[in-house]
């Protein structure tokens, strides 16, 4: 595809993405407004990720692309064939040998270093959205950091459950200032926030970039006496038999049977191969 | 035993090969040519140019044999396409009043310089099937006239001299660029004119009905609706004058509306302005009467809390591509979220079990 430029995005258009991006790292949590340009994939399918990771990309770089965190569902194989096509870089699917990472709606199960990007694809990058509808007034209440109205959700959760009922996209607090809404990952993934490589988010539609910096503060909100908990399905994973990672439920029969396996392929596929089985491995085998 | 959804690639590959051959239909009927469509099909073309904000007829028509007569996603595939284009420049403002009209009607005057020229309208067509056009499209040929050699003046033009129209400021500031800058609110008029003319017809359209059925009502009179082709002038640095460039086809629409005033200032008409690529009528009228609907801060009128006047509102969803989207992205995977939720509702559940059983055991 040598009729585009690397990684499909001309340098103008890169480099404008990059201030915003430098702009984000400096402003920790702060959605900085960016000219988000008409994708070759429809929006809501990861645009703003994939301008983000265009404008992050170096020929040397080695991309890996996960959608719910695994390579091979189809939209991560249709970006990363994006990726192959336009910038010609490498691919992997394995996260410790990638150098920049897409996702959407997870973030793997390994710890990333200090020499890793991981590019978050955001469909709704406001926090406060479904609290107050008006960009001009959720501006408005970043700027002055009025975030009752967050707290008051919380609270009337707690009100009418007894707990806190968001489930994913579970609002953070980066660097003790600005309320960010850190992609619809679980909350489970919460507490990888805080973490050694640059994490950048991307939505396009929205025309928004933030960033998280290394080793930032990022606290999931919440109360004292209903502290912020990060849960999963209470088994191990059937194929690996990891306790700690996140997993998908799977309906295996008519008869309504489901088995648990971890939605991080890569952190499954690694575990197996190191030896470890879970409760219906063998038969996988078979 | 469970087998994890592997070969993403594989199946895409053949969704893709499959697809082409829906497209394509059955192969003992003729293919469309691009001719075929941009001559036969030209309002949908138009439709295409005028929201995919690209006017190019021939790449429209492409366009839309791709996407299979879908004109969303032909619109999408122009945008896609537009946004990759270098940018040498901007042309200098097409002059409307310079206008070979094909069609310019006016709604306010019985007849005015220029005429009433009713052009290749259905407005007066009886919506009758015709059968014939099933059997053979012949057409006999369409008597001609001589082509009106004097230019065509707005009819706008004649209510200004008379002050009884809002004047519109001139200006010489650049415009903004919605495309090359993120949209921020309050946006001004010129992004909010950009944003209705690549907006989606039935989006824009609804809003306007909206003003007409009271939801901030504005009284539009078709001051003047006119179509047909105009010069593109660009200034050339190295020469450094302004040269044409080729041509476009244009609908514009001017709208009267209702008059303001006080006991102090006289009263006067005030505007609505539509301008969209091709023939393309029930959009410039829609889009002249949200323009208006939007205006009413300036207009010094009350915001009476309508959708049409609702900026922030109608320019975020008046995008059918992001719209579109959005909309559909909700059948990608979700299972992660589904699962947080699933486990979410299930303890939730099973802590307001435990709340009630025991107080049903002591009843």
């Amino acid at each position: 595809m040598s009729e585009y430029n690397f990684a499909y995005l001309d340098e103008q258009t890169k480099r404008m993405i990059r201030r915003a991006i430098l702009k984000g790292l400096a402003v920790p949590g702060y959605q900085v407004p960016f000219a988000s340009r008409e994708m070759p994939m429809p929006y809501g399918w990861g645009t703003g990720g994939v301008q983000v990771s265009a404008a992050t990309l170096t020929p040397e770089d080695t991309l890996k692309v996960i959608d719910q965190g695994a390579d091979d569902t189809t939209n991560a194989v249709s970006i990363r064939k994006f990726f192959e096509n336009t910038a010609g870089v490498e691919t992997t699917e394995e996260t410790a040998k990638a150098t920049v990472i897409q996702t959407r709606h997870r973030i793997p199960e390994a710890k990333l270093r200090d020499d890793q990007i991981i590019v978050y694809q955001v469909p709704i990058p406001e926090p406060l959205r479904f609290l107050e509808p008006r960009e001009t007034e959720t501006r408005k209440m970043h700027s002055l950091e009025e975030y009752g109205l967050m707290h008051v959700k919380l609270y009337e959760d707690i009100s009418q459950h007894g707990a806190i009922s968001t489930a994913y996209a579970y609002p953070v607090k980066v660097s003790g200032r600005y309320v960010m809404d850190p992609s619809p990952i679980p909350k489970f993934d919460n507490p990888k926030l805080e973490m050694d490589a640059i994490q950048l988010f991307g939505a396009g539609r929205e025309q928004r970039i933030y960033a998280v910096p290394p080793h930032t503060k990022v606290v999931s909100l919440d109360f004292e006496d209903y502290p912020f908990e990060a849960t999963k399905a209470e088994h191990p994973c059937d194929l690996c038999g990891a306790e700690d990672s996140y997993l998908d439920e799977v309906i295996m029969d008519d008869a309504g049977n489901r088995m648990f396996v971890c939605s991080d392929t890569d952190y499954c596929r690694s575990r197996r191969a190191a030896g470890h089985v879970g409760r219906l491995a063998e038969e996988d085998a078979a | 035993m469970y087998v994890a959804v592997k070969g993403g690639e594989k199946a895409i590959e053949n969704a893709h090969a499959w697809l082409a051959e829906e497209r394509r239909g059955s192969t003992d009927v003729a293919e469309l040519s691009l001719a075929q469509i941009r001559e036969q099909l030209s309002l949908a073309v138009n439709r295409v140019m005028a929201e995919g904000s690209l006017f190019d007829p021939d790449l429209a028509a492409l366009a839309i044999k791709q996407a299979r007569g879908d004109l969303i996603e032909a619109i999408f595939l122009i945008r896609a396409y537009r946004t990759t284009l270098p940018r040498f420049g901007y042309s200098e403002p097409v002059e409307t009043g310079e206008m070979a009209c094909d069609r310019r009607i006016s709604a306010t005057f019985k007849d005015a310089p220029g005429g009433q020229v009713l052009g290749p309208t259905f407005d007066y067509t009886h919506r009758l099937l015709d059968f014939k056009l099933a059997a053979d499209g012949g057409v006999p040929a369409a008597p001609e006239g001589a082509a009106l050699e004097e230019r065509t003046p707005h009819i706008t033009g004649f209510l200004k001299g008379e002050d009884i129209i809002q004047d519109e400021a001139a200006s010489d500031t650049t415009p903004g660029d919605l495309t090359r800058e993120p949209m921020e609110f309050p946006a001004n008029r010129p992004l909010r004119l950009q944003s209705l003319t690549r907006g989606d017809e039935g989006f824009v359209l609804g809003m306007a009905y909206s003003t007409q059925r009271g939801y901030a009502r504005n009284h539009a009179f078709v001051g003047e609706l006119r179509i047909g082709k105009v010069a593109v002038e660009m200034e050339i640095p190295e020469l450094g004058f302004a040269i044409e460039i080729g041509e476009v086809d244009l609908t514009e629409c001017e709208t009267v509306n209702q008059f303001k005033g006080s006991k102090t200032e006289p009263p006067q008409f005030s505007r609505g302005y539509g301008l969209v690529f091709g023939q393309s009528e029930r959009k410039s009228i829609a889009m002249a009467l949200v323009d208006r609907a939007l205006r009413w801060e300036e207009l010094g009128e009350d915001n009476l809390g309508a959708p049409a006047q609702d900026e922030e509102f109608v320019l975020s969803h008046s995008d059918n591509i992001q719209a579109t989207g959005f909309l559909e992205h909700i059948k990608l995977p979700h299972y992660v979220d589904f699962q947080s939720e699933l486990e979410l509702v299930r303890k939730l559940r099973r802590e307001a079990e435990e709340r009630i059983t025991p107080k049903e055991a002591a009843e």
